[in-house]
């Protein structure tokens, strides 16, 4: 795992800082989220992905428009990365007209029909075999598409997991199936809640490729996703990834984070953050230098401002919007 | 006598449970060290030890499949679910296998487990985290079905149900875990399930409620006073088996009804209620019973989940129909 892996050769120094770009918004957009929603200013329930840039942008990063995702509760860095609008996320959060679930669905329920998103959804594993059914749907059709499917450790170890990748297997699917390893479910350790190394490693029980790959490293984990996805299009079926990251803030909101110790979070915060690591890779590569990094940075926190003044502006859902979409 | 709200005297109930009971197993996600989503199980794992309050992997349907195990073999299993909505995936268990058994093997195995879940909305959360399905639990035949709407009734209600030799699912009102605190007597003791609480007296009019309605019918009882009418409610707080008999001596009194809840209209537990009042009470019906619900949708984000949990103003409105009907 922690051998350094080469740049992407396929991506431009453009499409590279494109992506750094794309972190750096992921990382402002969570941020924001956290003080509104410490300020009382939105509600729902949330779950950040601040710390876990790089699983979201690599993964999605070698995925073409009409690649399909599905993502989960801890889902707005997916979301961006697959291309949403960063505005009507904000807005959705806000619990706005003009966000993507119209201002009803907050944080967790983020579809995004025009960028092959798939949509977020509460129930942890709840993704699994839906992007089993697409992938599905990609080969009985004959359709040029993989699904990529997030999940984290936790939902490694609901019955969708195992059920999703069984099928996946045995029907040779065009699926990548990522695991966001950031060490914790809610409390519960991985090393307490599963007795292997590797949730990787579970690939072999159900007879398809697994991967292991340091999350935090977004070229590590663009070279392991193009891996699978090159499977995956010429039929050569599903492959298991784990990246193994980790989530810098609490669970959710009223998570006194008793389940670990400073020391840990310190250590990834300042050993392993995705974005210091990104930067030291290009500016070493001589590919970006630090002004133009900042300016990358300085432009994405500006984006999530004026996401703000978007969601702000936006009118409320009207009252009588309660029932549409219940039925067709 | 000690002060509490309702998520202290489920801990604190839970705490007795644990000393009273060396087979008494509480199972959960988070149960342990979290001390659960809402801190129900706090400092229990602390006082009782790992093997007896269990942090689960996440696998609902290993938590009631296990639990059904261990039942089985003699435990007492108390299951703590994040979310009514959470339990879903465990779901299966429930309707195939816990509800099933002592009936399966006609009375050789029992099946006598709690399954603890917070309910209902009304707490800015939305979606599967405000879920309010009792009517899916209360249908299912096998299953007890309980719903405390204050912090007394849910110590009482909470050890009545892990004493009882069936499978009860405990249904906690999200929004009231912190919503008051009143005296809750430190020793043990019991409410009986199926016994239905007579909240309020009044001639006019009958409301029926539970869980997260209670304090809202309450405050609209309390303002329709200014128009001089005087409601009687019942909190019926244990929804399988229900009180059937404090029910219909209220309607004999009255001769009008409203039910009240937040899960969506259709098939929601008001329509048991009014069915059985109907059958039972007919002639003493001064008009028909009027349900005042959550609309048949999942529930909302923002502004539009006041729209679909039923207010003061909803219930005002529903009352002044019912006496000028
Ligand atoms: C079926 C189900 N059970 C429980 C929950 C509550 N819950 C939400 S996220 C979470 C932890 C999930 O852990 P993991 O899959 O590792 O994802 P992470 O939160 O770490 O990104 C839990 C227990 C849920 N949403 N769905
Ligand atoms: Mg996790």
């Amino acid at each position: 795992m922690n051998k350094q892996v080469e740049l992407p050769k396929a991506f431009s120094k453009e499409r590279l800082l494109e992506l750094a770009h794309q972190m750096w918004l992921i990382r402002y957009f969570d941020e924001k989220v956290d003080e509104f929603f410490a300020r009382g200013l939105i509600h729902g329930t949330t779950h950040l992905c601040v710390g876990q840039e790089a699983t979201a942008a690599g993964a999605c990063a070698v995925l073409n428009e009409q690649d399909k995702i599905t993502s989960t509760h801890r889902g707005h860095g997916h979301c961006i990365a697959k291309g949403a609008d960063v505005n009507r996320m904000m807005a959705e959060l806000f619990a706005r007209e003009t966000g993507y679930c119209k201002g009803k669905g907050g944080s967790m329920h983020i579809a995004d029909v025009d960028r092959g998103n798939l949509g977020a959804n509460g129930i942890v594993g709840g993704g699994i075999p839906i992007a089993v059914g697409s992938a599905l749907t990609a080969k009985m059709k004959n359709l040029d598409y993989v699904t990529l499917c997030f999940f984290g450790d936790g939902a490694s170890n609901e019955g969708s997991f195992h059920e999703g990748i069984n099928l996946a297997s045995v029907w040779n699917l065009p699926v990548i199936f990522f695991c966001e390893n950031n060490q914790y479910g809610m409390s519960g350790s991985v090393k307490e809640m599963t007795n292997i190394e590797n949730i990787g490693d579970r690939a072999a029980a159900y007879g398809i490729p697994g991967i292991v790959v340091e999350g935090n490293d977004l070229f590590a984990v663009i070279e392991a996703t193009q891996e699978a996805l090159e499977r995956a299009r010429n039929g050569g079926g599903p492959t298991l990834i784990e990246a193994k990251t980790y989530r810098w803030k609490g669970h959710s909101k009223s998570d006194a984070k008793k389940y670990r110790t400073k020391e840990e979070e310190r250590f990834w915060r300042t050993e392993k953050d995705p974005l210091v690591f990104m930067a030291n890779r290009l500016i070493e590569a001589g590919l970006t230098d630090e002004q133009e990094w900042e300016n990358i940075r300085l432009q994405a926190k500006e984006e999530i401002e004026a996401a703000v003044r978007y969601a702000e502006a936006s009118p409320q859902p009207s009252l009588d919007s309660l029932e549409t979409d219940v039925y067709a | 006598m000690p002060v509490s709200n309702m998520i202290e005297s489920i801990r604190d109930a839970l705490g007795i449970a644990l000393a009273a009971d060396d087979d008494l197993l509480i199972l959960g996600e988070d149960v342990g060290r979290y001390g659960g989503v809402f801190r129900a199980t706090e400092g229990l794992q602390e006082r009782y030890g790992p093997d007896r309050v269990i942090d689960m992997p996440l696998a609902e349907s290993s938590i009631i499949g296990a639990a059904i195990g261990l039942a089985l073999e003699g435990y007492k299993p108390v299951c703590e679910i994040q979310f009514l909505g959470f339990l879903y995936p465990g779901f299966e268990q429930l309707i195939s296998h816990v509800s099933r058994i002592r009936y399966r093997t006609q009375g050789d195995y029992g099946m006598s487990m709690v399954i603890r879940a917070p309910m209902g909305s009304g707490v800015k959360s939305h979606e599967l985290h405000s879920d309010s399905f009792e009517s899916f639990y209360v249908h299912i035949p096998g299953i007890k079905v309980v719903v405390p709407s204050n912090p007394y009734d849910a110590k009482g209600l909470l050890l009545a149900a892990i004493d009882d030799p069936d499978p009860v699912i405990f249904l906690e009102p999200t929004a009231l875990y912190r919503a008051e605190r009143e005296e809750v007597p430190a020793e043990i003791y019991q409410i009986p399930l199926g016994a239905a609480k007579l909240v309020r007296e009044g001639q006019d009019l009958t409301m029926i409620a539970w869980g997260g309605m209670v304090p809202v019918v309450k405050e609209a009882a309390v303002q329709l006073v200014e128009d001089q009418i005087q409601c009687e409610i019942i909190d019926i707080r244990s929804l399988y088996p229900f009180d059937q008999d404090l029910i219909v001596q209220s309607v004999k009194k009255t001769g009008r009804v409203i039910v009240v809840h937040e899960a969506p209209r259709t098939l929601g537990v008001g329509a048991e209620v009014a069915a059985m009042i109907q059958e039972q009470a007919f002639l003493f019906l001064e008009a028909p019973i009027m349900r005042v619900t959550g609309y048949d949708v999942p529930t909302p984000l923002g502004a539009l989940e006041h729209v679909n949990r039923p207010d003061v103003n909803r219930i005002k409105k529903a009352v002044q129909q019912v006496l000028h009907y």
